[in-house]
């Protein structure tokens, strides 16, 4: 609507403040996602915490369609855009779980593209489409003890045996590991041939000699069941490769970027939840005599948080426009990641201190918040190799 | 041993290493189990105290090892060798927020009863300020002392008050004012015991996992006359005083965890590989350490000024109040990096980083949040 006298005497500070990449579908979208996290998951989000959330958190999203928003419908999906993958991304922070949110993500972003990009149409139909009825879970398999952003060094071994390939290795840091169905493997098949090395894999978790040797116990994210894994002896029929031998570096290198994307919408969304929180508590909690958001110092504060939520907000939505509409956007994939999971922890950290001693304490939610948020800063590829990556994109 | 740098002598740099070695001959090796219990025991009181670590600042007549705060300083900063913020806190509680007003304001009556068991680690302290509606505004505390016949009747509810499970007295301030009102002049403090209509709520928390932080409800509570401490309505000065020693014992407390973090974090990154290099071997990590070694340094010497000038009697509410407001954000946020540096092992509870995060985040709210700070900065200077 263009500026008229009438309309410029006041700000509208309520309007419906709908992004360009989104439709009305979209927002629609939002509202029946958050609802359903809202009613349905939110309120065991605090036995979770202590418990990891259940396995009929998949399948009951499955049966909601909210796990293949974007996947071709021949393979049960919805046939949605990229953004409603995005949607999703937000909308499941009203579940106030990170680590449930972790784990959807892990499922329909990260393992799950890689299947649909490069897998056979047999393996299409084995993972993805069970996959996305929430029957089947995924787990990606990328970190090592001993390599993590540095995928290069990358140790585990997959070597053909006839027909066949015996993988040996460990894995850690896995979102899922202990309750997979399957895992997308990274391995190594010619340790001589550099970036040329690597083979993805899809294991299957039953297989013998897949361990799951450790639950690990984490700052944050305690929703979540986090796996150490051993590969001992794995052996598995060449047709469990995913896409080209030889070409998982790259295949990966892909899967990242579309990682960081939904983890820097989720890191939006934590960010814009705990903002709205605090804000509430702001004009309830008084001190010295007023509500302390009155306070100018207090004021200033929420003034500054919103300003970086919004320009993650603006930055996560461009690329993601880029992203859907074909480009490959590395630069700025790694620059919204970088950003919006930056963005989140301090915006957490704010809150803590605004709410003072009640932020120390488990009872407000926010203490949590900031320790599932700190996580964003490190997984996907940790601030330090986004600078990296950012840094040689401009020939430095 | 370490060279002494000043306030500090030879004779503190021996304190020091006596101190450390017995922490981390006695306490760090428990210090997992004891976050993982969310208690440490009572019994470190007595094993402390055996060493004579409860009474370093208290005169020798009551029981003390006849030093003074210097000595005292050189425990909070080895303190943070437990590797567990919380038991550091539970010990620190009553060393330096719950024993020294009754040092300082108590009858010799009270140090009788309250002091020297507190020296010998049989009786254990705690200080009860913090309300659920009076945190930093302390004009504002609620709970009731209404004046009867031999002493008091005590109502109302204190909160996030560490030891607050495991105290035998609390050092509470209550509200005796005319009419109700508290106030400046309408404040005292009570030694109030354990017992009847007193009741214990642990709470959980982001970090200082193994202390007991508690509310405390005093239903009906009475409270002797002999158990006022300092004069009736004269608590907020009671307060006060002993702010800047609890700010100095967080200044130091920080300079202490920083060191020891910047040293394990330093060893880690020229240890582990990524890149077919040590992490320390990239510019990006090196410059991070080297941040870091400065942040600690200046915090180091900005305290050690606040020290010296508060042991050589001047009033230095500017400087302690700047050294609290510079180490405890400087410690998370040290915390925080070193967090970085470990990478996803940083995340993980194997390793001692995220806790050492968790528990620096209380320093910026603890003691005075950073904007009461600010505030007192603020007007300290004159705005």
């Amino acid at each position: 609507m263009a500026a008229t006298a009438e309309s410029v005497l006041k700000p509208d500070f309520k309007s419906q403040r709908k992004h360009f990449i989104f439709t009305d579908e979209h927002e629609q979208l939002r509202e029946s996602i958050t609802s359903f996290a809202t009613k349905e998951l939110a309120p065991h989000a605090d036995e979770w915490e202590e418990t990891t959330f259940p396995d009929w958190v998949f399948r009951r999203m499955g049966e909601l369609g909210f796990l293949g928003l974007d996947k071709p419908e021949q393979y049960g999906g919805q046939g949605g855009d990229y953004f409603s993958a995005m949607v999703l991304g937000e909308a499941i922070a009203a579940a106030n779980c990170g680590g449930l949110a972790m784990g959807v993500a892990v499922q329909t972003d990260m393992a799950m593209p890689p299947i649909l990009a490069f897998g056979t149409e047999e393996q299409k139909q084995e993972w993805a489409v069970p996959a996305i009825k929430g029957e089947k879970i995924l787990c990606l398999g990328i970190t090592e003890p001993d390599a993590g952003s540095d995928v290069k060094g990358i140790k585990t071994r997959a070597v053909r045996d006839g027909e066949d390939y015996v993988i040996n290795g460990s894995k850690t840091y896995i979102t899922n590991g202990h309750r997979a169905d399957v895992i997308v493997l990274v391995t190594k098949t010619d340790p001589d041939a550099g970036y040329d090395g690597f083979t993805l894999f899809l294991v299957p978790m039953d297989a013998p000699g897949v361990i799951r040797e450790k639950k690990l116990v984490k700052l944050g994210m305690h929703a979540s069941d986090t796996a150490l894994l051993a590969f001992q002896d794995v052996r598995v029929p060449a047709s469990a490769v995913l896409g080209q031998v030889g070409k998982g570096f790259y295949h990966i290198m892909w899967e990242l970027q579309g990682e960081r994307m939904i983890g820097a919408a989720g890191s939006l969304a934590g960010a814009q939840r705990c903002f709205d929180r605090t804000l509430q508590y702001a004009k309830d909690r008084e001190a010295f005599g007023r509500a302390i958001g009155h306070f100018q110092v207090i004021r200033h504060k929420f003034a500054e948080m919103a300003t970086k939520i919004e320009a993650a907000r603006q930055l996560v939505y461009v690329t993601a426009w880029r992203f859907a509409n074909g480009e490959y956007p590395v630069r700025e994939i790694s620059m919204a990641k970088l950003f919006a999971s930056r963005v989140a922890v301090e915006v957490a950290d704010e809150c803590i201190q605004i709410h003072g001693g009640a932020g120390y304490m488990k009872e407000y939610g926010v203490e949590r918040a900031w320790r599932d948020a700190r996580l964003n800063r490190i997984g996907a590829g940790t601030d330090e190799i986004m600078l990296e990556v950012i840094g040689r994109s401009y020939g430095l | 041993m370490t060279q002494a740098s000043p306030p500090f002598t030879d004779e503190h740099e021996q304190l020091r290493e006596s101190a450390r070695s017995f922490i981390e001959r006695e306490l760090t090796p428990h210090a997992e189990r004891w976050e993982e219990e969310r208690w440490f025991p009572d019994e470190l009181f007595g094993k402390l105290a055996a060493q004579g670590l409860l009474g370093l600042k208290y005169p020798e007549a009551l029981g003390g090892q006849g030093g003074d705060y210097l000595h005292e300083a050189v425990l909070c900063e080895e303190m943070a060798r437990i590797g567990s913020g919380g038991t550091a806190a539970g010990l620190g509680a009553h060393i330096n927020i719950a024993t020294p007003p009754i040092w300082k304001f108590g009858s010799a009556d009270q140090h009788e009863r309250f002091l020297v068991p507190a020296i010998r680690g049989e009786r254990i302290g705690a200080l009860g300020i913090t309300e659920p509606g009076a945190g930093s505004d302390v004009a504002s505390i609620a709970t009731r002392a209404e004046q009867v016949d031999g002493g008091f009747v005590v109502n109302g509810e204190k909160t996030y008050i560490t030891n607050g499970v495991r105290a035998h007295f609390i050092v509470t301030a209550v509200v005796t004012g005319a009419g109700g009102q508290g106030g400046h002049h309408g404040i005292s403090f009570l030694i109030i015991e354990r017992g009847e209509g007193v009741q214990s709520a642990k709470l959980e928390k982001l970090g200082w996992h193994a202390s007991d932080t508690a509310t405390i409800a005093f239903q009906d509570v009475f409270v002797p006359q002999e158990n006022l401490l300092g004069e009736l309505n004269e608590g907020f000065k009671l307060i006060m005083a002993n702010f800047q020693w609890e700010r100095l014992a967080m200044a130091l407390g920080a300079v202490g965890a920083m060191a020891l973090a910047w040293e394990r974090t330093a060893e880690f990154a020229r240890e582990r590989n990524t890149f077919g290099r040590p992490l320390s071997g990239h510019q990006t990590i090196r410059h991070k350490l080297a941040d870091l070694a400065t942040s600690v340094y200046s915090c180091r010497c900005v305290t050690y000024d606040a020290l010296r000038r508060f042991v050589a009697g001047e009033d230095p509410l500017k400087e302690v109040t700047m050294a609290k407001l510079l180490t405890q954000r400087a410690a998370f946020e040290l915390m925080d990096e070193c967090l970085q540096i470990h990478g996803g092992a940083g995340y993980m509870r194997e390793y001692w980083v995220e806790r050492a995060a968790r528990d620096a985040r209380l320093g910026p709210i603890g003691g005075g949040s950073d904007e009461i700070m600010r505030e007192i900065l603020g007007r300290s200077l004159g705005l």
